[in-house]
């Protein structure tokens, strides 16, 4: 146990619980973005039918995330958090919108049309937040004595505007994909060429995010230019051209799961690409992911549970998303 | 400073009012989680509709609240950054891993299962569905027992040391942190408070269709479940009560004399202090109508025991004494005011007249929400009693905070504030419509629930309501 790298392992157990989030409430947050384009009525109700049994477990990824930021880097959270205060509350204050509209949506048709706004407001305010503080932390945080030293506002940027927006038409495109695998008829036809746009809307922003991102440090540049590791890190960019080129294929096709899967792979590239730009930093530009552990007590107490808990918490999640595989019906709907 | 000072205190208002509306959700969520998993676990045993019946009446009630804990926890569990930074860098590597623990083992549960629970009642057996019911509840009450191990931590700090960070780092061993002093007593005084509210909530709720119609089988059925619920468990939570102040004198005796609104030392045994106005200025209670010696009684369990008073102690180790002793004697008098209804409701039925009193109805209504504000009332005086300390004796919570300006701080306290009125405002309004419609065979999804194409077992389904009260007997096999 001593050699252990603890502080490593449990920086790709948050990265893992980060993308699981990113990569379920993802869909779930697009569905949302996109519904006030969905027609009110059959489709929009099962658009977010679709989505009413997972969205809980989905958002609980992000309790997981923040979570055990707070357990095992103590200091990352308790810098990143208040650098990114008004993010934060939006996001907060957006997931509270979302969940409750969805559980107030069936209890009162007669106001439907509000709370459908309700689950949009919500929802794209969220991912907005994520994605802007995406941007804050890549361009880096001051810090002075292990704490925020800056301002308030000091997130708001070009840059960060940008990756809010890419994180935005990001989950758009999820959502879409996951309609044309959940739903049919009308709905799944208005997802598919919904998804046409997005996935092209997805890629000009995945490219501009990463033309700008070198610009940022020089680190970055270096990590993403230099010999002998970009051999290593071009390799980011052929699997998104890759993966572009079949999504596309899977559309035209009229395939049902593809184009839900090349868009999951589409996202967790872009994921890798940001743990290569901040690699081996956990607050950029100064604070290492070592410097910022918990004291090895902590990190490995957790870890005993962590290491046993997650495979039977991935099993009963599977269960339950097996439980309501297959489209989601019209019947309930009068 | 006076900025810094500012955005404190906006912080404290901020985390009281965003804690205090969430536990409104779980106090009722712990205890309804339990009542379902009763319900059907019944419905399976003696087939009985209506007990299916109420099952599904309760459910929808059950999903609306449920989700409004679980959009304000999340505020909560990113709020110890955005607001308590400094908290979080020192006392997370001994908070942390607790709450960690309590998002792996208790909220992945209850929302792993809680999508089948909701909406799988046609998709799985009965059983499976069964089993989904029972393991939400677990999830709640695992995740009271983690939370509240962290929050006694934070009462009665122990197994701890501070490394050369300042960071609060455990010590001897998690035992000892997990099991702190206090922990025992909080985690049964709660989780208690939790059923005793429901249980109110659900005889509020069956007293009031009684009024009604006093032929409603559903309602005389849950409001005879909530009676006995009122009057086997108010005792027991009264003496948990009681063992739990007698703890908190042993760690914390500047809180408990608070409560009591001892200022003098009373050496020759402390009286105990029904009503009066405490006045911090002057030291001293007002217009008190006190019972000589009572107070070392429940305390001390002895009349004559001497007992310290609040000017032993410095003054700025005291916390805010006037709102401690009124949300005190707040939770006591609703738990005596309890057990009256509880016993009387006894009375009642053995003189048949249980579903007959209309006085007993109209109090149990009134009764009904009863519990909401015992619960808020005793987090008050343990958290505002743990003041001026976040870890009671070694942190305070000015030293607590986030190094944030108070215009920030001041725009999300009005954002909370406003959205959580309007949104838990019309949530609240939706549980009390849903309660408001009677309990009927026949109990319906609501409207709309998503309904899936494939895997669909119709045949080990929870029997379809139409089919009347005995509807499940022959399914049970
Ligand atoms: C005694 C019980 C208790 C107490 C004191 C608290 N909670 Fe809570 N919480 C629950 C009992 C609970 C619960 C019963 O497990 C909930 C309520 C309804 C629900 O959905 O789960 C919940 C939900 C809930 C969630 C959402 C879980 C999910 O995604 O499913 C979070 C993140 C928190 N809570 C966090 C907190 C924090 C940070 C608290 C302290 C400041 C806190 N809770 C106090
Ligand atoms: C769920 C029921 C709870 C209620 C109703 C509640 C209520 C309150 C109130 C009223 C305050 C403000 C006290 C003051 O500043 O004068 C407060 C502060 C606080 N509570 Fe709680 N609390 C609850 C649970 C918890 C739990 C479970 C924790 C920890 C895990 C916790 C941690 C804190 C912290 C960190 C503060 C801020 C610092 C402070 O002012 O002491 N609370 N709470
Ligand atoms: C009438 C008898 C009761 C007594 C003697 C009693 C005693 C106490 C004491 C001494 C505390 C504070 C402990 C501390 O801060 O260290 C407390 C807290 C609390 N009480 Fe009560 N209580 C009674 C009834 C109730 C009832 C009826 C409810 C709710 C239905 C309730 C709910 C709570 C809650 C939620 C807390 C805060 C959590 C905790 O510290 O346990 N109590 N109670």
């Amino acid at each position: 146990m001593e050699h252990l790298d603890l502080p490593l392992i449990w920086a790709a157990l948050i990265c893992f619980a980060i993308f699981a989030y990113v990569a379920l409430d993802g869909f779930d947050l697009g569905v949302g973005i996109l519904s006030p384009v969905l027609e009110p009525g059959q489709e929009r109700d099962q658009a977010i039918n679709s989505i009413a049994p997972f969205w809980d477990g989905n958002e609980t990824w992000l309790v997981m995330g923040g979570g055990g930021l707070l357990a095992v880097f103590p200091l990352a959270y308790a810098i990143i958090l208040p650098a990114t205060y008004p993010l934060m509350i939006a996001m907060l204050l957006g997931l509270v919108f979302r969940g409750a509209a969805f559980e107030f949506r069936w209890r009162d048709p007669r106001h439907q049309p509000l709370w459908d706004l309700v689950i949009n407001v919500g929802s794209t305010v969220a991912a907005l937040a994520q994605g802007i503080t995406i941007g804050a932390i890549l361009q880096g945080i001051e810090v002075e004595n292990n704490a925020y030293s800056g301002g308030w506002l000091d997130w708001l940027s070009p840059f960060s505007m940008l990756t809010g927006i890419a994180v935005v038409v990001g989950y758009a495109l999820l959502g879409a994909t996951w309609l044309i695998r959940k739903t049919e008829g009308g709905c799944q036809r208005h997802a598919h060429r919904l998804a046409y746009w997005l996935a092209s809307a997805t890629v000009v922003a995945i490219i501009a995010v990463s033309v700008a991102t070198p610009f940022l440090h020089n680190d970055y540049w270096r990590r993403w230019f230099e010999m002998p590791q970009v051999l290593l890190t071009a390799q980011v960019p052929l699997l998104v051209a890759i993966c572009t080129a079949v999504l596309f294929w899977s559309l035209n096709r009229g395939r049902e799961l593809l184009p839900f899967v090349m868009a999951l792979a589409l996202f967790l590239l872009g994921f890798i690409g940001l743990c290569i730009s901040i690699y081996p930093n956990m607050v950029p530009p100064s604070i290492s992911l070592w410097e910022a552990a918990a004291p090895r007590d902590s990190q490995l107490f957790l870890l005993v549970g962590a290491v046993f808990i997650i495979p039977v918490i991935l099993a009963y999640t599977g269960w339950a998303y097996w439980v309501f595989r297959g489209k989601v019906g019209t019947e309930g709907y009068h | 400073m006076f900025e810094h000072l500012d955005a404190v205190f906006l912080a404290r208002v901020q985390f009281a009012f965003t804690v205090s509306f969430h536990f409104i959700f779980p106090a009722f969520s712990i205890g309804l989680a339990s009542y379902l998993m009763v319900l059907e676990g019944l419905w399976l045993k003696t087939g009985r509709g209506v007990y299916a019946n109420l099952y599904r009446y309760w459910l929808k009630i059950f999903a609306v609240g449920f989700g409004m804990g679980v959009v304000s926890g999340i505020v909560l569990s990113y709020q110890f950054g955005t607001n308590w930074s400094e908290f979080s860098h020192k006392a997370g590597p001994i908070i942390g891993p607790l709450m960690g623990y309590e998002v792996i083992t208790a909220f992945f549960l209850e929302a792993g299962f809680l999508g089948v629970m909701l909406f799988g009642i046609t998709k799985v057996g009965k059983r499976l569905h069964f089993f989904a019911t029972c393991m939400v509840a677990l999830g709640t009450f695992i995740s009271a027992f983690w939370i509240l191990s962290v929050n006694s931590w934070m009462q009665t700090p122990a197994g701890f040391a501070l490394n050369e960070a300042g960071q609060f780092i455990v010590e001897s061993s998690w035992w000892d942190v997990i099991f702190n002093p206090s922990f025992p007593y909080r985690l049964t005084h709660t989780v208690i408070a939790a059923y005793l509210t429901t249980a109110f909530a659900v005889g509020g709720v069956g007293a009031w269709h009684l009024l009604k119609d006093r032929a409603n089988i559903g309602a005389r059925k849950m409001f005879s479940m909530a009676m006995w619920m009122a009057v086997i468990v108010t005792p027991i939570q009264i003496v948990v009560g009681d063992f739990h102040g007698l703890n908190t004198l042993e760690h914390q005796p500047v809180k408990v004399l608070a409560m009591e609104g001892d200022f003098d030392p009373s050496p020759n045994g402390a009286p105990l202090v029904l009503f009066g106005v405490p006045d911090v200025d002057a030291a001293t209670v007002r217009y008190a109508l006190a019972i000589p010696k009572l107070g070392s009684l429940i305390l001390k369990h002895d009349p004559n025991a001497p007992l310290p008073g609040l000017k032993d102690f410095p003054r700025e180790e005291w916390p805010p004494v006037a709102a401690i002793f009124w949300s005190f004697r707040i939770m006591v008098a609703i738990g005596f005011a309890m057990l009256a209804l509880g016993i009387w409701a006894l009375v009642a039925r053995y003189r048949k007249r249980l579903f007959a009193s209309r006085a007993l109805h109209r109090t149990a209504v009134f009764m009904g929400p009863a519990g909401f504000v015992a619960v808020i009332a005793g987090w008050i005086t343990t958290e505002v009693g743990r003041q001026p300390y976040t870890v009671y004796g070694l942190m305070k919570t000015a030293e607590s905070a986030s190094p944030l300006d108070a215009p920030a701080v001041a725009v999300s306290l009005i954002a909370f504030i406003v959205v959580y009125s309007a949104i838990f405002g019309m949530g609240i309004y939706y549980l009390l419509r849903l309660m408001a419609s009677p309990p009927h065979r026949g109990e319906t999804e609501p409207p709309n629930v998503p309904t899936y194409a494939a895997g669909i077992t119709p045949a080990s389904s929870l029997e379809a309501p139409a089919s009347h009260h005995s509807g499940g007997a022959d399914g049970t096999s």
